[in-house]
């Protein structure tokens, strides 16, 4: 049954100005929602670009990995001691015998390995961290809205999770099931969901409080439709940035795992079991062995890492930022929607 | 309850009776309503060390198309009553009775059809609204829960609405923060509006205004009073705005109605001794009127309402308190000489003419000097 619409006595000849709004005629006045105001921001920040060149530049050597195995007709698993080794059966060093970063002691290109590296980190990182993070966020929500028993039950899990001594829990997992891509996602995105779970559960609680829950209550507002359509949207920046944040994190623990033997396991090349591949051999001073995913490590996790930064910047434009300057001038130029009094920091002032 | 069909459509508008024109069968019955917040210590087992008593034994009325002004200090328990009524609070005891059926048990969900025809007008535009949703999905919001309007007709509800309240229908993809607050407060209304209630309850909807826009939000709303006859609950604590508004008032202290009665009867002639300090606290703009009028100044602050004085609430800062007023309370009731409409708690009301104790200017001197000379108490527990 719907109601009858409103019939307004004193407003009802307005009604037939209002412009048509479609997609081609209406003149719709559009206010920018605060993420396309912190990506306008994020836009003018330098570090951002140079953090993004950093990321973009793994993810083209993870998708371009079967290309350069095939340009090169190196295999990134097939030990080749015959075309891998000097005359003396060493591996060759960067530049030598056509190999351009080198080979290692079973004569595999060290290039295709670092860029078949680059696949599993990318994809164990980004995958553990959404698992982490929708799995984390959900149950923050759940775990703040609720309050009671339930968040006694899941703050004191985040609690147990994150005082758990991760490494050790994988080993035992690894010895039990055997390594694999899937268990080492798992296992990472299980150890990391509870800090963002922590984070979302403290904004939760904050934001709860807030008339405008209190109003969406008082309109017959669900749990679930508050805790997803009303509390969420206000935790998106917060659960953005820790997420980036969270990205490095995860490829240093897959390296780690896969250093120790417990992770993805060879012959699949990975950085964690390239480090660890020269342990061996590091006493005749093979560097390249470690060197080069050693490097392919450090440039991805400083890009997440400075992309995060520059996230939580643009996100929250209170904070100090050394390197992006003239921002002001090109973001909130001419075109800053002039609402009735209300400011554009006005939006950044509830982000908090 | 009965299986009473709780969608009646609100009657058409020009079957309502217009605004003032008040009807006796109520609205909105409170009976006996107790709200208590319990107070907790301990990390594990946590146990109940005292209650905050923030509405204690509240029975009101409101009848079809009135305005009823509920008037207090800050803390008194008005927005906590006004909670209790809408059920964002559950009541510790007592009745809420809306349209003859006892909604104060009701599950959520069967409590679902009554938010349609019972909306709240919140005091702080700016906590009130998301900061994160455009206002046409703010609006949106009750036509989207309750399933009454989707796509284009929804969207074209919600700037009806917005054209009702006096704001742009082109502002419909804006954020919250980029209107005003007399424009956010006009949001409010909007989504307090969109489900056509009949009663709309205004939990200090102007004190966080200026007050140019305070009238023209008043305004406002009486007019929408007038087109759609709502029923108010008026919340303020702003007298002149609550004489202006109202048909009838309740004053309450302490979590507890001390005095109702209508408007002109309350503002003439109070007989609570609290409605009078109350009064004559107020401004008055003539500034010669201002001179004649005695300040009824009351000492000290509102008492705790974790521990509120025995007997009536009030008699630790009355000026007429005797023995009895600390012992027995006393009952809401109409007092020997009132309208059978006004009621008063009190074993001692306030006479006709009367000028209470400490209204002397020896009086405001001595209190001067006892202010001047005596170190603020210090409140213990207070963190």
């Amino acid at each position: 049954m719907s109601l009858a619409p409103f019939e307004p006595t004193t407003s009802v000849d307005f009604i037939d100005e209002i412009p048509p709004d479609s997609a081609e005629g209406g003149r719709a006045i559009e206010g920018r929602s605060p993420l396309r105001l912190a990506l306008a921001r994020l836009r003018t920040d330098r570090v951002a670009w140079l953090a993004a060149g950093m990321i973009l530049a793994m993810v083209l050597l993870a998708l371009i990995a079967p290309v350069i195995s095939a340009a090169t007709g190196h295999s990134a698993t097939n030990p080749d001691l015959v075309n891998g080794t000097n005359s003396f059966g060493q591996p060759y060093g960067p530049g030598q015998g056509g190999f351009l970063l080198g080979t290692d002691n079973l004569g595999r290109d060290v290039l295709v390995r670092v860029a078949y590296g680059a696949r599993i980190s990318l994809l164990v990182g980004v995958l553990a961290t959404l698992l982490a993070t929708v799995g984390g966020t959900i149950l923050g929500l759940i775990s703040g809205y609720f309050g009671g028993w339930i968040d006694a039950l899941l703050a004191r899990l985040m609690d147990a999770v994150l005082s758990f001594p991760y490494v050790l829990a994988a080993i035992v997992l690894a010895a039990v099931f055997g390594g694999s891509l899937g268990l080492t996602i798992a296992v990472i995105a299980f150890f990391s969901w509870a800090a963002i779970g922590r984070i979302v559960r403290g904004q939760t609680l904050s934001q709860k409080e807030k008339e405008y829950v209190e109003a969406a209550r008082s309109i017959g507002a669900g749990p679930f439709r508050i805790m997803f359509v009303d509390i969420l949207p206000n935790l998106v920046a917060p659960v953005l940035v820790l997420g980036t944040l969270l990205v490095p994190v995860a490829i240093v623990f897959e390296a780690t795992l896969d250093y120790l033997g417990v992770g993805v396991g060879p012959p699949t090349p990975t950085w964690g079991n390239m480090l660890a591949d020269d342990q061996g051999s590091a006493g005749f001073g093979a560097w390249w062995f470690w060197g080069f995913p050693a490097i392919a490590l450090l440039i991805t996790t400083l890009g997440f890492n400075l992309l995060g930064d520059s996230v939580r910047d643009a996100l929250d434009p209170r904070t100090e930022r050394i390197f992006a300057t003239r921002r002001k001038a090109s973001v909130l130029g001419p075109d800053t929607p002039v609402g009735g009094g209300g400011t554009q920091s006005g939006a950044e002032a509830d982000t908090r | 309850m009965t299986e009473r069909i709780p969608f009646a459509p609100p009657p058409p508008a020009e079957a309502t009776p217009p605004a003032h024109q008040v009807s006796t069968e109520p609205l909105l019955r409170v009976e006996n309503v107790v709200k208590h917040f319990p107070i907790r210590r301990g990390i594990f087992f946590k146990r109940q060390i005292g209650s905050v008593q923030a509405v204690e034994n509240v029975s009101l009325e409101v009848r079809r198309g009135e305005t009823l002004g509920l008037v207090g200090e800050t803390g008194c328990g008005k927005s906590t009553l006004a909670r209790c009524i809408t059920r964002l609070y559950p009541l510790t005891s007592g009745r809420v009775v809306f349209d003859g059926a006892d909604i104060s048990q009701l599950s959520p969900r069967r409590m679902r059809p009554y938010r349609r025809r019972m909306q709240m007008i919140f005091q702080d535009p700016y906590g009130s609204l998301n900061p994160r949703r455009r206002v046409g999905s703010i609006i949106g919001d009750p036509l989207a829960i309750h399933g009454i309007a989707e796509g284009p007709e929804r969207r074209r509800r919600v700037q009806e609405l917005m054209e009702i309240v006096g704001l742009n229908p082109e502002h419909y993809n804006r954020f919250p923060s980029e209107f005003s607050g007399g424009q956010r407060q006009r949001i409010g209304v909007a989504r307090a509006l969109a489900l056509r209630p009949s009663l709309v309850i205004c939990d200090e909807p102007v004190s966080a205004l200026d007050v140019s826009v305070q009238a023209q939000i008043i305004n406002l709303l009486e007019d929408l009073q007038g087109e759609l006859g709502l029923t108010y609950v008026f919340i303020a604590h702003d007298l002149a705005v609550v004489e202006h508004v109202s048909d009838r008032v309740a004053v309450m202290y302490l979590g507890k109605v001390v005095e109702l009665a209508d408007t002109q009867e309350l503002f003439g002639s109070p007989r609570h001794p609290y409605t009078a300090a109350l009064l004559s606290a107020s401004m008055v703009a003539d500034p010669e009127k201002a001179r004649a009028s005695h300040r009824v100044v009351l000492y000290g602050d509102v008492p705790s309402p974790i521990n509120p004085p025995t007997g009536c609430r009030f008699h630790t800062r009355c000026p007429k308190a005797q023995a009895i007023c600390s012992v027995e309370e006393p009952p809401l009731q109409v007092q020997p000489g009132d309208l059978p409409d006004h009621l008063t708690a009190c074993h001692f009301p306030v006479q006709r003419g009367e000028t209470l104790v400490g209204a002397t200017p020896e009086f405001h001197q001595a209190a001067a000097e006892f202010i001047a000379t005596t170190p603020p108490p210090v409140v213990e527990g207070s963190a």
